[in-house]
């Protein structure tokens, strides 16, 4: 369940967010908000991907650069609403 | 004492020749702005002294003196020549915040190339529409936002050059080139277009209710304006370690985060990642940041992550805050002074002004969510909406009107008269913001006179996205206005309707949002959408924006005579 959840988001961030070609890795720890792959409007976006994807709504003040940093992050984040 | 010393001194009898003779501006015949910006300060012997220090988001740092900046600059101004540009030619700056970001602008303003930055985060129809309307004749990015490029070169027919700055070994592809900095090498004499003081500098793009993104054009002599606000407002001096959030696709990050510190011979600091309170603090700390250029947004994000991070880190070097961008709240300006130890100074100015136009200086009494005081040689005022003239009475609400004349006024919309000439009324320049004045002459900001949202303190103009709207497949109309949001001050909601055969949805919702973020930018992007049946027109059919903006923020709707239905 785990894995599938983790690869389900990093599918997400790779569609959504890198261009086809930019030859940009993601995996689990890759850096998303510091290293400007999502940048904090764009959040708003991964942010309603989660919602709808894991039934659950996410409050402004959990939904923080550092929450959204990395594939593992949002994991924990996700952990606090869902058993996962 | 800051440089600015007595406002009131400095207002009285204020000519910008005083600054013109400070910088020694027009000395020898030279005009061109990057020279104040490099040969200047190698030429007094400071050619040693770091110019910029960048810091990538994996903690990678680099670090330019003056004189590689001089040098690096004329190896990009020599390779544009060799590349057929030449003098007028507008070449466009898209990539992030990365040291050839800073170095080239100085390059093609050297080459007498008129520099076009573009926000990095732009997607392709926003890229494309700007291009388009500047006859851009080269671009400069990086492999990260080439597939951008590619997508769109063939609609535009000027676009003689894509200069790619990090080739990975692969030839290049049609007409690309390739041109890596730092292995090119420096070139160490560069003989710099002549230009004069109207000669056209950098043209920056700027959101409108109506049309397409307008381009403001500058000219060399604007840094006479962004010199002395620089050092008066921002009080920057030699020996201050600056840092500039913003990004030079906007023009806070080209007016202050390239040509306002180079000019007055600081240290400016970049970081190349996104926001994070921790990562940001101790970026101050490292490098013992001395004056902090930041945005009510990013205070706001800094004030939500609590004090306590704040006291992790040693920001004791810190003397000096401003931000821009939008109105400053005065909780803001508080918290700053319980975090820091002193306020952000909020600063008002636009892309189309060039340089800070109303500002609370250092030293002057801070009245929290005031905006401050016109700068000396700039006359402001409020004038009424209908007949704009001067508003006398403190505290009534008018349009915020600058007389014009200041050297970092923009000079034209880029093939666009029309729209320059009706920015002017009544000998005003029209900055299409609403404030008033009080009886100590501090301005107070009301809100904007139009339907452009301002969001994170970047404009974004409705019918950029409404149109892009409309190039989804389910929307059969739509309109884009402001709604409050704690962080950013406003943040786009669109109202859609649907066409036959579509039904609302959460996945239709985040696909729209997505479509959008992809085409125009994540700035652009929609944070709502409210599908509804129809939307309110009037009878000759036009949407009412205001109605449905004025429903968001809980303001009265005012006059809907002219509504078509309800």
């Amino acid at each position: 369940m785990a894995e599938d959840s983790k690869q389900l988001i990093i599918d997400y961030v790779k569609r959504e967010y890198l261009e086809e070609d930019s030859g940009q890795e993601v995996n689990e720890t890759t850096k998303l908000i510091s290293s400007g792959i999502v940048d904090s409007f764009s959040m708003v976006s991964l942010k309603m991907f989660l919602e709808k994807k894991f039934q659950i709504k996410i409050p402004d003040e959990k939904a923080t650069p550092e929450a959204f940093d990395s594939v593992e992050n949002i994991m924990n984040l996700l952990r606090q609403f869902i058993t996962i | 004492m800051s440089n600015v010393g007595s406002y009131e001194e400095r207002y009285r009898g204020f000519d910008w020749k005083m600054a013109e003779e400070d910088l020694g501006y027009g000395r020898g015949g030279i005009h061109n702005l990057a020279y104040y910006c490099s040969e200047r300060h190698c030429e007094s012997g400071l050619g040693g002294k770091l110019g910029l220090i960048w810091e990538g988001f994996t903690g990678e740092v680099k670090r330019f003196t003056y004189d590689d900046i001089r040098t690096y600059s004329n190896s990009f101004a020599q390779f544009f020549l060799e590349q057929g540009l030449g003098a007028g030619d507008r070449i466009c700056l898209f990539m992030d915040r990365i040291p050839e970001l800073y170095i080239s602008f100085l390059g093609i303003l050297k080459m007498g190339g008129i520099v076009q930055p573009l926000f990095s985060a732009f997607g392709e129809e926003a890229l494309f529409t700007r291009l388009e309307d500047a006859g851009t004749k080269a671009i400069l990015t990086t492999r990260k936002h080439l597939p951008k490029v590619r997508r769109i070169r063939e609609q535009l027919p000027h676009l003689e050059r894509i200069i790619v700055l990090d080739p990975d070994g692969k030839p290049p592809e049609g007409n690309e080139v390739h041109f890596a900095m730092e292995k090119a090498g420096r070139v160490d004499r560069f003989d710099m277009a002549k230009v004069d003081r109207e000669t056209p500098s950098v043209l920056h793009y700027t959101s409108g209710t109506t049309g397409k993104p307008k381009g403001a054009l500058h000219v060399h002599s604007s840094v006479i304006a962004q010199y002395l606000t620089t050092k008066w407002v921002l009080d920057l001096r030699p020996d201050d370690i600056y840092w500039c959030n913003a990004d030079p696709g906007w023009v806070t990050g080209t007016s202050y985060g390239i040509i306002g510190p180079w000019v007055c011979g600081a240290t400016q600091v970049v970081l190349d990642a996104g926001f994070g309170a921790a990562k940001w603090y101790s970026f101050i700390a490292r490098h013992r940041v001395t004056v902090w250029y930041s945005a009510p947004t990013a205070i706001r994000l800094l004030m939500r992550e609590g004090l306590d991070v704040v006291r992790q880190h040693d920001h004791s070097t810190l003397r000096h805050l401003c931000s821009v961008g939008e109105p400053l709240n005065a909780e803001a300006v508080i918290w700053s002074e319980k975090a820091f130890g002193r306020p952000f100074h909020d600063t008002y100015w636009q892309t189309e002004t060039g340089s800070i136009v109303i500002t609370n200086f250092p030293g002057m009494e801070i009245k929290p969510g005031s905006m401050g005081k016109a700068f000396p040689g700039i006359q402001a005022t409020v004038v009424n909406p209908k007949t704009y003239e001067p508003v006398a009475t403190p505290g009534s609400v008018g349009l915020i009107a600058l007389k014009p004349g200041w050297p970092s006024m923009m000079r034209a919309y880029w093939n666009n008269q029309e729209t320059y000439s009706n920015k002017f009324k009544n000998g005003w320049y029209i900055a299409g913001d609403r404030a008033s004045i009080d009886a100590d002459g501090y301005f107070w900001f009301v809100g904007r006179d139009d339907d452009v949202i301002n969001t994170g303190g970047h404009l974004v103009g409705p019918f950029e996205i409404e149109s892009a709207l409309l190039e989804h497949k389910a929307v059969a109309e739509s309109a884009a206005v402001g709604k409050p949001d704690p962080i950013n001050m406003e943040v786009v909601k669109a109202f859609v309707a649907l066409k036959p055969g579509y039904q609302p949805s959460d996945d239709l919702q985040l696909e729209i949002v997505n479509f959008i973020r992809k085409r125009l930018s994540p700035l652009a992007m929609p944070q709502e959408i409210e599908f509804v049946a129809s939307l309110p027109k009037t009878r000759s059919g036009k949407i009412m924006r205001r109605l449905l903006r004025a429903r968001e923020w809980g303001e009265e709707i005012g006059d809907v005579s002219t509504l078509e239905n309800d």
